[in-house]
């Protein structure tokens, strides 16, 4: 099995499937800490083994849609089919590098229940990884719920007071959503061509951008696709659930949540809504992209009005992401491009965020941007990682956001000019909000608080240095990432057009 | 035909042999081995070695749909038995004869999956109702459960007599002069003014048997009121009964009409799920939640009803094996607590962590979360809608009904792992380790059928 590198998608389900059911049985806080990282480290590996073989020239293999597929439900025509192509690849790295930095980051906190708290996050990558290779409908969408039960779970038990109803109401915006997809997915399926002589109709993804749709269903159908999406990036205005969520929940799922899991959704746009509605599309991608525009602006304003670290973090990650869901919608070369740098680097943009937060909220007791300030003068190396952190967040150039961010606008001007006008403002308005978050903390009089603060831990520092060096690798040569996407791009387009 | 002899049979084994159990406890073992008995009977007629060859004149109708249904519910039965065995001994001093009317209330099931005239199907409705209406009073001293008790029967009966009504103008309304389900099977042509209005009422009467709204009245306070282990089987094997004979009358009688009663199923199902899933968000009990929630598992059932495909059979056959061994498993939980309320179960996870995380995969089950048997029963009923075609909308209301679900599902959910243990509240809870060991064979069923359905499905077409 190991022998043939078909099996890479399917090591990045089980790696962390099978340690994670492994383990809730080790009890030992220290020993189930490391079992979590090397299990990470492990999914990394085959990751950054499987990108080896990524190049389409040379191994035609992996641009298949279907690597692996087993025979799981052929009465209905569906499979155990998983494969990579270059957006499953660039998804699958991100997720695998991002578990083993969450678990170094965050290494040296504890928690009750510990063999429980890494066994969900364990599963909850797997579940992450399969929708990221699915390539069968039915199988994508047990995935998607997959990822959502331990991740919900994770967030209600460890957090803070108000973590059960804001988790909540998270799961109850996700479950719906993703409940009316599944109304979706059975409805194409219906009307997708025979692929096999057991059922008449089948759920790969190919039947499916094959199905025969009207574009009067179309037309409802992206909806009940589209609302399953919109909830997990978030898009406005289905975005409520989030600042609650990641305000109350635990620094590791935090980071899973925004980080990986928003990618779903964007990935889902990508791969399931876009190629098998093209009618649909067309007639309502300027409304969507309305949302998103909006709800850019709006998260934009309302992050330069917050006084927690969380949910100013959150806010301007709604920001992000409504930029990036409108460039989605221009359905052009540039801006899908970009998208598919933008995920990468928000990953990594959001998660280093995210760790400087948990740093200094550990330090320093509050995460109140009004309780702090003169954090630099206290330590200057965290101050030096969250100004390129801020300037990676706000796009200046040579850091990665920049490259992704510059395609994304560029996407947005070829679709109407006015959709980029109103998204550079959206940059605009970052800017603003990060330098005067930094400034308000980092610089100034330092107080009481801040005096007792202490240097950060070797794991934080090294993690924070990683994620720092890819930042500016990636703001000067994103070539890679755009030469494995492509592929990707240019067929999905052929199928939108 | 062996299920429905055998069953009897052993009802009045276990009727008589309350004369001569010294022990309280021993009845158990005897309906634990009446229904391996059974089963193993049903199995051995499912694979064409029939013990009795009585000439019925066609008036049971031995399919492998029946049997492999037959098969379900003694399956549920037993695990049944196993886990809430124990418990029937806390209800009164007669534990023998509640066994015995468990065993006549099997026997009308085993008529109900097979009947091939109405008839048959009154006359199993009958056996299957009126041992029930002993056994939810059967706790004498219980004001609840006589309440439920009299309800059930003053319900049942008008029901029933509806239900008769109907049988009656079918049978004068066809030119045939026949109680055959299949020969009623005449099509839109002869839909007279007489087939019409039985259809109408044999509808409402079996509507009130599956407890779906607007017929529902006296489903919560009798399931509440009825001590918790009739409650669990009434729940569970005799309302998923209820349905394979509502199917199997429809599909065989009244298939070619369809379009002209559909619009009536629609409605039924709509409000059912509706009035169901609001009423159970605001339950503070779970067993008067669970009994809300089992009107919105009729609401889901009632799909196998509008659609009467083939998918619907299949998604008929996986939805009562799902629901029906995910609610056993809750109530047999339920049953060995004190306090019935949500905050009985606060911090359960600390105290029977086991406990904790089967009732945890029941309750994803009921909510129908993937990789649960409860997902694949949902999705099959929710495909042979979509398959169907017509009003679309009500399967995007019944997911919608869905979401609503989780909520209250899920605040037991809450209770068992992220809440603190109220003092004095289910604090001794005492569970044998076998007890421990099934539960968890329940939940490994559950799940098992949640990624492969085949397991179940199959078998319909042996």
């Amino acid at each position: 099995m190991l022998g043939t590198y078909y099996t890479f998608p399917e090591l990045l389900i089980w790696i962390p499937f099978i340690t994670g059911l492994i383990a809730i049985f080790i009890k030992n806080n220290k020993s189930v800490k490391m079992f979590a990282l090397l299990s990470s480290i492990a999914t990394l590996v085959v990751s950054v083994i499987s990108l080896c073989y990524s190049d389409v020239a040379h191994h035609p293999e992996f641009f298949y849609y279907n690597n692996v597929s087993y025979v799981w439900m052929p009465y209905i025509g569906s499979s155990f089919s998983v494969g990579l192509d270059g957006m499953s690849f660039l998804l699958t790295f991100l997720t695998a590098l991002s578990y083993p930095l969450i678990f170094a980051a965050t290494y040296k906190t504890d928690y009750k229940n510990s063999n429980a708290f890494f066994a969900l996050m364990l599963l909850t990558q797997a579940g992450i990884m399969g929708v990221f290779v699915a390539t069968d409908a039915l199988l994508f969408y047990f995935f998607w719920e997959l990822a959502l039960i331990p991740i919900y779970f994770l967030c209600s038990r460890w957090g803070g007071e108000k973590r059960i109803f804001a988790t909540f109401k998270f799961f109850v915006y996700t479950f719906l959503g993703s409940l009316l997809m599944l109304v979706g997915i059975i409805f194409v399926y219906v009307h997708t061509p025979s692929v096999s002589a057991d059922s008449a109709h089948s759920f790969s993804l190919n039947a499916f951008y094959n199905a025969v749709l009207t574009p009067g269903q179309q037309d409802w159908l992206f909806w009940l696709f589209f609302i399953a999406f919109a909830v997990k990036i978030p898009v406005f205005p289905l975005h409520t659930w989030q600042p609650d969520v990641y305000e109350q929940s635990n620094y590791p799922s935090v980071m899973v949540l925004s980080g990986i899991m928003v990618k779903m959704g964007v990935f889902g746009m990508i791969r399931w809504l876009l190629p098998i509605f093209p009618a649909a599309l067309a007639k309502f991608d300027h409304l969507v992209m309305v949302l998103c525009i909006i709800g850019l602006l709006y998260a934009s304003c309302i992050a330069l009005y917050q006084n927690d670290l969380k949910r100013f973090v959150a806010w301007s990650s709604i920001a992000h992401l409504g930029l990036m869901a409108a460039a989605i919608f221009s359905a052009n070369n540039l801006g899908l491009q970009g998208v598919m740098l933008e995920m990468l680097n928000h990953g990594i943009n959001i998660l280093a965020l995210w760790i400087i937060v948990d740093i200094i909220e550990k330090k320093t007791g509050v995460r109140k941007i009004s309780e702090l300030s003169g954090l630099a003068g206290k330590s200057p190396s965290l101050a030096i990682f969250l100004v390129i952190i801020a300037f990676a967040n706000i796009a200046l150039p040579l850091s990665n956001s920049f490259v992704s961010e510059f395609l994304m606008l560029n996407g947005l001007f070829q679709f109407n000019i006015w959709f980029a006008v109103f998204g550079t403002l959206g940059i605009v308005v970052s800017a603003v909000y990060m330098l005067s978050m930094v400034q308000k903390t980092f610089y100034g009089k330092a107080n009481g608080l801040v005096e007792k603060a202490q240097k950060m831990s070797a794991g934080q520092g090294i993690v924070l240095f990683v994620l720092v060096i890819a930042i500016l690798f990636l703001g000067i040569y994103p070539e890679p990432v755009i030469h494995l996407t492509q592929t990707t791009v240019t067929d999905i387009l052929s199928r939108i057009h | 035909m062996n299920a429905i002899i055998l069953t009897a049979l052993w009802g009045v084994v276990m009727m008589f042999g309350g004369v001569f159990f010294k022990k309280r406890t021993t009845p158990k073992y005897w309906a634990i081995a009446g229904i391996v008995i059974v089963l193993i009977a049903n199995i051995l007629e499912f694979f064409g070695h029939p013990f009795f060859n009585v000439d019925t004149k066609e008036m049971l109708r031995f399919d492998s749909f029946g049997l492999h249904f037959n098969n379900i519910a003694f399956i549920c039965t037993l695990i049944f038995f196993l886990l809430n065995g124990r418990d029937f001994e806390k209800i009164g001093l007669h534990v023998s004869e509640y066994f015995s009317l468990m065993f006549f209330v099997l026997c009308g099931v085993s008529i109900l999956s097979s009947f091939n005239t109405l008839l048959l199907l009154f006359l199993g409705i009958e056996i299957l109702s009126i041992p029930l209406y002993i056994l939810s009073g059967a706790e004498k001293r219980n004001l609840k459960g006589n309440e439920a008790s009299l309800k059930y029967f003053l319900m049942g009966s008008f029901s029933t007599g509806i239900l008769l009504m109907g049988i009656a103008l079918i049978y004068g309304g066809n030119s045939l002069g026949s109680f055959y389900i299949n020969s009623i099977n005449l099509g839109t042509g002869n839909l007279s003014v007489l087939i019409a209005a039985g259809l109408v009422l044999i509808l409402v009467g079996m509507s009130f048997k599956v407890s779906a709204v607007p017929f529902h009245f006296w489903a919560p306070d009798v399931y509440d009121g009825a001590p918790a282990v009739v409650t669990s089987f009434m729940m569970t094997i005799v309302k998923v009964a209820a349905f394979v004979a509502f199917f199997r009358l429809f599909q065989s009688s009244f298939g070619p009409m369809q379009h002209q009663w559909q619009t009536l199923i629609v409605v039924i199902t709509a409000a059912t799920l509706f009035i169901g899933n609001i009423t159970a968000v605001f339950q503070k009990s779970v067993k008067r939640m669970l009994a809300y929630s089992s009107i919105s598992h009729a609401g889901f059932l009632m799909f196998t009803l509008f659609a009467l495909n083939d998918t619907a059979k299949e998604g008929l056959l996986l939805y009562a094996a799902a629901y029906s061994l995910a609610t056993i498993g809750i109530f047999a939980v339920i049953i060995k607590m004190v306090d019935y309320s949500i905050e009985g179960f606060n911090g359960l996870g600390k105290k029977q962590p086991l406990l904790a995380l089967t009732s945890v995969i029941f309750l994803l089950s009921l909510t129908g979360i993937p990789l649960t048997a409860g997902f694949t029963a949902k999705f099959y009923v929710l495909m042979a809608a979509v398959k169907d075609g017509h009003q679309l909308w009500l399967v995007v209301f019944a997911v919608v009904c869905a979401a609503i679900g989780a909520i209250y599902y899920f605040r037991v959910i809450q209770a068992i792992y992220f809440k603190e243990p109220v003092p004095g509240v289910n604090d001794e809870i005492h569970v044998s380790s076998s007890f421990k060991f099934l539960l968890v064979v329940t939940a490994a069923l559950i799940i098992l059928l949640g990624f492969l359905p085949g397991l179940l499905i199959d078998w319909i077409y042996y």
